[in-house]
This record gives structure tokens, C-alpha cells and sequence, in this order.
């Protein structure tokens, strides 16, 4: 594991892609060739199953170094990792295990169903030989929370650098369905047969955010605008009879979509359909909340399909007839992909949003203004002669422009420390608004201020320190801050009755005594 | 003053001695104080009279100009009022002194800052027997375990020595007073000259004026030219990193050594091409040890991660409480100010 591990520091020690990618094209060029598809596998979300519960770990890992159960758990809460702080808890090893990725991962998958004593034995052991980056990197393994920084885009570069193929080649034999255990490299990578089998679907092209003014895009001639929903990003594929609906995240999501099903029966075969789904409400999505009682579920309950009804907006088409579109500009594939869906008989859960009108931008700017009535969150501007390019690309021409969050002056009443890279600062606070006399907490938010301002603020709390309840600290109600957030819901399980969508700190309100803040009422006018 | 003041008691200006009429590291001005040692967090500005060792006394005349500084070597014993006091070797900063107080036979013990683990540089720590220890515990949790000085040298001297091969200059990040002097003495000999911020040459022409054997160091002024100097080693306060006097060097690595990079995430937040975890506090083990070995039955801890320290010696059997204070501890965050030596007014 040696080399995984040397990996790991690489791309966890650079911020540059360039050497991201160098060191990616090196391991895949070097390492033996099961720990290659591991490695793959590991950074397309791929992990083995869990076979030790984190329950467990932390229990043995505590007997192990000698620590009481409490003083374990308020290290993790600093580090905020619990592979790192495991593996900074144990002693230092007793020898060097050089076994390879791929022999670790195989002897962590044969822990499982196997008795407690038996694991943790084998875990304890394993501890014993491995130090440093080795241990962190084998308890991220057992614990399945890697997170590397590395994007499929970057991945895909590093792959097509060290085999010499096309990037979206590689790209679309990464997606969908394999199994590293059983798959081998030459199979995964190089092999002529897997190129477009199956239930695939196509790497999502994203959209780059619109922060400044659109006349910058140029003519708006050029350009086409949509509503911008608030679903779930998804790829319907129809291929060998069946259908396959596939999220953004790359999750085959199809059994939580049952109210789908019948475009299986009438979509043609070679279809790759890309959209959003929504919860429909009749004429337009229900808010996002509503969908989100559905997402997490692995089967969905008939009342929730009746109150929730399931929709794809769909917006773009990938592939038609078996014919890969992403070649052809945006106005084609839409072209194409109206005639398909008028070709469907009526009453499928499907359908085309229209493409907005627009004379000019200020025209569309006026029109933005409107998206929240319709229950969108923006606009997204594509444009009319761009390819379906994979990533986050200039050259794919997708654009979101959402509207400007809505906001609301709170109070800060409790800062609790930050953990992993701000461990040693106060970053997640409580807010208050007002309510009568009464200073009542609604929302918690640890984002949008500047490290210079959260070592500030940190200071301060440090200082002004009223009580402490564990990790949590109560200051005196004196820092006004903008909360901003991009909806309101009730919420029972709130003291306040209200639940913010995205709660992030726009500014210091160094400029507003408390006194000034904004009421509950004032929240509760927001609400759809 | 009557009988029953306790020896030290935790006020809104800092750490008192009713009986002796002194504070200890106060955090407001007071007439009198007793130093532990010269960060400025422990040492600030405004008071009517300073008490310390020879070494911090030659920093605070550097830091905060012509003061009354009054000083006393380590073991000395002194009467003030009806309280003994004396300076025992802290081991956090050449000069540093845990400050024992003595009345009537009952003797507190305030560290300061301190670390256990003997640095080459700092007088080593030596403990004190005492009833009650007050304690920081900048780093009282057991995820802090640090690695021989030796080991992380190394590793340091490699990296200077990689940067130096790809024709950059190192940029090494360390506090003005003790780490920067102690990288100084420890590091094996580079690739090139090591130069300095003002701020780090000037503490440490105060450490040799005073005594200290340091390695030859090249002063970083507005004439340096930064290509007359291959394989440089740059060590400057970390405030200085990343800003435009950093920049001047042109292409470079840049390094941080503090404790904190010990944790991965606050290395990937601060510590720009390399985090090395080097302290001048103890670690969990050595602050535990150092408690065990005052053989006292009351603790105050001070700063750092007081509630959890607290309760490990508390599961321990000893009376462990926090004090709120404004000492800040190892922060690697503090702004470039706290780290150039004041004006004198
Ligand atoms: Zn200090
Ligand atoms: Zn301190």
C-alpha cells in the first residue's frame, strides 16, 4: 500500500491539477494492475463495503491507545476525521506491513461476517504494522470516507495520459455499473467491447455560475434561457428494453423512481435523455422539500407517490436511436429531442419545458425576477451552437444564473470551534431573531466568512465566553450577521417552526447593534 | 491581605498574589508584574514594573523598549511581602521560567507556557513540587504526539534541500521568539545561506548579544538581492508568508512549522506546500507527565483545550479546574503585527 499511500500525500499536498494529474498518470503507469482498478475505484466513489462498523472502531481504537470513550470522542470532534484521528490516537507501529492495495482491500472484505473478537483482533494487528499516511489511508478504507480532491475530470486526464486513449472515452467507461473485485484493468480501461454497453449513461455536462451581468456572454441572439428547477439532476437512459435512471451523483436511482417506469415501454431504445426531476405539482414543481421526503428511501411508500408524483423535465438529449448527439450543437439535440417527446403518447410522466423568449438581456432580467413564483431557483443559459461536453467546461456554454438568495439580520448566540482545517477557530454559529422580547434561535450557518474574519470572530468569542456546554460556547447577543438562504419551509422540529434551505453568513453586520435585527414574523413572511 | 487569601487567585487583570502585592502575565496594566516568558500574549505592554529572567528581560527591552525590568536567575529565591517567588526552567523559549510562590509553606506553581522535551536551545523544563500547578494545555489532547525533534529536522532539511534542487527558494514560516532560533540551531547544514525577516534577525541579535550560540543568519532588507543568494533557506514570521515582502523571492516552496500541523486539515488550510509539526508546548503526554510530576493535588488549567485536560486529570484523581485567561496559545493565525517587535514608545 506503500504507493497508494504516497498517492494519497501527492494529491492531498498540491493544490495544482497539473501535479494532481502527473501523479495519478505515474501510479497508473507503475502500480501493480489490481491496485489500479482499486484506485479507480476509490476515486469514482467506488469503496468496498463496510465490515467493521465505526462503532466498533472507535471502541477499539480508545482500548488500544488507552483513552476513555469521552476524551476519544473529543478528538474526533477537533480533528473532525475519524480515520485521522484514529490513526493519531495509536501508539506508533511496532513493524511494516508491505502488503498492496489491493491485498489490504482484499483482507478488509474478508472481515466480513466474521465475529467481533475475530475483527477486532485482525484490525488491532493491522494498526500494530502501519504508521503515518498507511494507517490513515487503511482506516479510510474500512471506514469508506475518501474524499480526495480529485474530480472525474482530473481522474479521466490522468487515465487518458497514461494509456494514451481520449478523455471521454475513458470518461464513459468509468460511469455506470462495475465491480472492481471482479473487473481487471484491461477490461476497465483497455478492451475494445465495453465502449457503449448497457445501462451507461454519459458524463453530465455542468454549468459554470453567472455572477456578473450576462451581457458579457455577447449576443444574446446566441444564447437560449430555461428555468433553472430545483431537482434532481438526472440521465434517463432506455437501452436493451430496460430503463436506467441515473443522478448526478452517479447513482443508479431507478427502484426510488417506480412513477417512471412507463417510459420504459415507450421510449425507443438508444435513448440517453438528460433533465431534471421534480416533484409535480399539477402545472409546476413542488418545493424541493417535497421531493426530498422521497430521496433516501429505498422504497417509496404509495403516499408519498400520490402526494409527490415524480416528473423529468427534460431539457437535453444524449443519445437518440443509439447514436451518440453530444457532437451537435445545443439547437439540434433540442430539436431532436422535441420530436421524441412528441412522438410519446400523452399522460407519461415526461415533458419539454419551453425555451424562454427574450428580446434582449435586460428583457431576461426581468423575467428572472419572476423564477421563484414559477417555483424555479434562476435561469440557465446554454449556448445554441455548444456540444454536451463532459465537466464544468467553457466550451460546453452552460450557465446558471440563480437568483440572489434571500436574506435576513440575526444575531449570534452560540459558536461552537470548527473541526479538520479550522479546528483551531469558532466557525459554526447559532443565530437568533426576535420574537417580542424574546431572542428566538432559527438557523445555524459555518460558511461565507473570510479566514481573517472567522479568526476575528474567534477571538472575540474567546473573550466574551458567557457559559460553555461541552464544545459550544453561549456569547453575550451583540454580532449582527446577513444570513442568506435560498428558501424558508416550516418546520415542527425547529423551536422557531421555520427551516432554512442553504443558510449561509453573507456579511458582518459590524454596522448594526442587535437592537436592529429582524423579527421571526419577518422570516415567516418569506415563506412560499 | 488577610490570612486566608488563597496564594494566587484568578482576576479580571490576570493572575494575582494578594499576599505578595504582584500579578503573573497580567493581561491588563498593573503595577507589578512577574514574566514567564516574552511572547506577547504573556508579556504585554503597561506595566508599572517588570520582574523576569536576564534572557527574557534582553526580548522585552527589544519588544517593548526602556522599561523597568528587574530580573532574577533561575533558583534565585526573592521575598516579595510575605510570599517567596523564584524561577524554575520552563523550556519553552530561551529565558522562559515557570514562576513557583511560596506562603507560609503553602507553594502554587504557574507555568507559563512550557515543553517537556529538551529543544537544544531553551533551558530544559525541570519540574516543580507544588500544591497547586497552574497549566496551559495549548495542546491537551491526545491526537498531539510529537515526533523526535531529530526526525522532523530532517525531514525539514530535505525539503530545503528538494527546493533548492528545482532552483526555488524554501519559505519557512516560524515564530519570531524560539522557533525560528531553534530551527536555527537544530537544522543540518543546507544548500545555502539562511536569511531572515526583521523580525526574526532581531530577536535573534538579542539571543546572541546575550549569550547564545546561533548559526551566522543574512538580515532581509529592502537592498537584498534575492538572486545573489542560491539555495536560501527564508525563515520569516508566518504573518509574512503569502505577502508582498514573501513575494519578492519569486518562485518558492513555502513551509509552516507549528504544532497545528500535526492535523491534516489545518495543514491543507495553512500551511501552503508543507506543514511540519514542530511545538514549543508539550504535547498530551508531556503535559500529563509534567502535572504527575509536581505531585500536586490542584490544577488550573489556563488555555488551550482546558475542559478536556481538566477532565482527564480530573478522571485522574486530581482537582482539576479552568481559569478564563486571554493567553491565545500556538496561533498560527495571529496577525503580522503581534509578530513584529513593537515600537517603543
Ligand atoms: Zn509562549
Ligand atoms: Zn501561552
Amino acid at each position: 500500500m506503500r504507493d497508494f499511500a504516497a498517492l494519497f500525500e501527492a494529491l492531498d499536498t498540491t493544490t495544482s491539477t497539473s501535479a494532481k494529474v502527473a501523479a495519478l498518470a505515474a501510479h497508473f503507469r507503475t502500480a501493480p494492475e489490481a491496485d489500479r482498478v482499486w484506485t479507480i475505484a476509490i476515486l469514482t466513489g467506488r469503496r468496498p463495503r463496510r465490515s467493521v462498523t465505526t462503532t466498533e472502531l472507535r471502541r477499539w481504537a480508545a482500548e488500544a491507545a488507552g483513552l476513555p470513550d469521552w476524551l476519544f470522542e473529543d478528538s474526533y470532534a477537533v480533528v473532525g476525521d475519524l480515520a485521522e484521528t484514529i490513526a493519531l490516537l495509536l501508539p506508533p507501529a511496532e513493524t511494516r506491513d508491505a502488503a498492496s492495495l489491493a491485498d489490504w482491500i482484499a483482507r478488509i472484505r474478508g472481515l466480513a461476517g466474521r465475529p467481533e473478537a475475530a475483527r477486532r483482533a485482525a484490525v488491532l494487528a493491522w494498526w500494530a504494522a502501519l504508521d503515518g499516511t498507511e494507517r490513515l489511508v487503511f482506516n479510510k478504507l474500512v471506514t469508506g470516507g475518501f474524499r480526495l480532491g480529485v474530480s472525474q475530470g482530473l481522474l479521466t486526464r490522468a487515465l487518458a495520459e497514461a494509456t494514451g486513449r481520449d478523455a471521454a472515452e475513458i470518461a464513459h467507461r468509468l460511469m455506470g455499473d462495475w465491480d472492481p473485485a471482479t473487473i481487471g484493468y484491461d477490461a476497465l480501461i483497455l478492451a475494445e467491447d465495453r465502449a457503449a454497453s448497457g445501462a451507461r449513461p454519459y458524463p453530465f455536462a455542468l454549468a459554470h455560475q453567472l455572477d456578473g451581468a450576462p451581457e458579457a456572454l455577447g449576443p444574446p441572439g446566441d444564447w437560449r434561457a430555461e428555468w433553472k428547477w430545483d431537482g434532481i439532476r438526472a440521465q434517463v437512459v432506455r437501452r436493451a428494453g430496460a430503463l436506467h435512471i441515473w443522478s448526478r451523483g452517479e447513482d443508479l436511482v431507478t427502484p426510488r423512481f417506480p412513477d417512471l417506469a412507463p417510459l420504459a415501454d415507450h421510449l425507443p431504445d438508444g435513448t440517453v435523455i438528460d433533465g431534471e426531476l421534480v416533484a409535480w405539482g399539477g402545472d409546476s414543481p413542488l418545493p424541493f422539500a417535497t421531493l426530498q421526503r422521497r430521496i433516501g428511501r429505498k422504497t417509496v411508500p404509495k403516499t408519498l407517490l400520490r402526494e409527490a408524483p415524480a416528473r423529468l423535465l427534460a431539457y437535453d438529449l444524449v443519445e437518440d436511436g443509439g447514436e451518440d448527439l453530444r457532437a451537435l450543437p445545443f439547437d439540434a439535440r433540442r430539436a431532436r429531442l422535441a420530436t421524441l417527446i412528441a412522438a410519446l403518447p400523452p399522460g407519461l410522466p415526461v415533458e419539454v419545458p419551453p425555451l424562454l423568449d427574450f428580446a434582449d438581456w435586460p428583457a431576461l432580467a426581468a423575467l428572472r425576477q419572476t423564477a421563484r413564483a414559477r417555483g424555479a431557483e434562476g435561469l440557465m443559459l446554454k449556448s445554441a451552437g455548444a456540444p454536451y461536453v463532459a465537466g464544468r467546461r467553457k466550451s460546453g456554454g452552460w450557465w446558471k444564473w440563480k437568483l440572489d438568495p434571500m436574506t435576513i439580520d440575526a444575531v449570534m448566540i452560540y459558536a461552537q470551534a470548527g473541526h479538520g482545517r479550522r479546528a483551531n477557530l469558532y466557525t459554526d454559529f447559532t443565530f437568533a431573531l426576535r420574537h417580542g422580547d424574546e431572542l428566538v434561535p432559527f438557523t445555524k450557518a459555518y460558511s461565507g466568512l473570510t479566514d481573517a474574519e472567522f479568526r476575528e470572530i474567534s477571538a472575540w468569542v474567546r473573550r466574551n465566553t458567557l457559559e460553555r456546554f461541552g464544545p459550544v460556547r453561549r456569547v453575550p447577543p451583540e454580532q449582527v450577521f446577513e444570513i442568506g438562504f435560498e428558501g424558508v419551509q416550516e418546520s415542527p422540529r425547529h423551536k422557531s417552526g421555520l427551516a432554512l434551505r442553504f443558510p449561509r453568513m453573507l456579511r458582518w453586520r459590524r454596522d448594526k447593534p442587535a437592537a436592529e435585527i429582524d423579527t421571526l414574523e419577518t422570516l415567516r413572511a418569506l415563506l412560499p | 491581605m488577610s490570612r486566608t487569601d488563597p496564594v494566587l487567585r484568578f482576576e479580571a487583570a490576570g493572575i494575582h498574589c494578594p499576599t505578595g502585592g504582584f500579578f503573573i502575565d497580567p493581561w491588563r496594566p498593573v503595577a507589578r508584574a512577574l514574566i514567564t516568558h516574552a511572547h506577547a500574549d504573556h508579556a504585554r505592554s503597561g506595566m508599572g514594573a517588570y520582574l523576569c529572567t536576564p534572557l527574557t528581560a534582553a526580548v522585552l527591552r527589544h519588544r517593548l523598549g526602556d522599561r523597568r525590568i528587574e530580573v532574577m536567575d533561575y533558583g534565585e529565591t526573592r521575598q516579595i511581602g510575605d510570599a517567596r517567588v523564584s524561577f524554575h526552567p520552563a523550556g519553552h523559549v530561551p529565558g522562559s521560567a515557570q514562576v513557583r510562590v511560596e506562603i507560609g509553606g503553602e507553594v502554587w506553581a504557574v507555568s507559563g507556557d512550557y515543553k517537556t522535551a529538551a529543544d537544544g536551545l531553551a533551558e530544559p523544563f525541570a519540574p516543580v513540587r507544588c500544591h497547586a500547578f497552574v497549566t496551559e494545555c495549548t495542546f491537551g489532547l491526545p491526537v498531539f504526539r510529537w515526533r523526535p525533534q531529530a526526525e522532523v529536522m530532517a525531514e525539514v532539511g530535505a525539503w530545503w534541500h528538494e527546493t533548492a534542487a528545482t532552483g526555488k527558494v524554501a519559505m519557512l514560516g516560524a515564530y519570531s521568539l524560539g522557533k525560528a532560533q531553534r530551527l536555527l540551531a537544530a537544522l543540518p547544514e543546507g544548500p545555502g545561506p539562511v536569511l531572515t525577516h526583521g523580525a526574526v534577525e532581531g530577536v535573534t541579535q538579542v539571543l546572541r548579544d546575550a549569550g547564545l550560540a546561533l548559526p551566522e543568519t543574512i538580515p532581509v532588507t529592502p537592498d537584498t538581492d534575492p538572486k545573489a543568494h542560491p539555495g536560501a533557506l527564508v525563515i520569516a514570521p508566518p504573518g509574512a508568508l503569502g505577502t508582498a515582502w514573501a513575494r519578492r523571492f519569486g518562485p518558492s516552496s513555502t513551509a509552516f512549522a507549528s504544532g497545528w500541523m500535526a492535523l491534516r486539515g489545518i495543514r491543507r488550510r495553512r500551511a501552503g506546500d508543507r506543514g511540519f509539526a514542530v511545538s514549543d508546548h508539550a504535547d498530551f503526554a508531556g503535559l500529563t507527565d509534567a502535572v504527575l510530576a509536581t505531585g500536586c493535588d490542584r490544577v488550573f488549567a489556563t488555555h488551550g483545550y482546558t475542559a478536556s485536560f481538566a477532565r482527564w486529570l480530573g478522571d485522574k484523581g486530581l482537582e482539576a479546574g479552568i481559569v478564563a485567561t486571554e493567553y491565545t496559545g500556538e496561533d498560527i493565525d495571529a496577525a503580522p503585527e503581534t509578530e513584529t517587535p513593537a515600537a517603543a514608545p
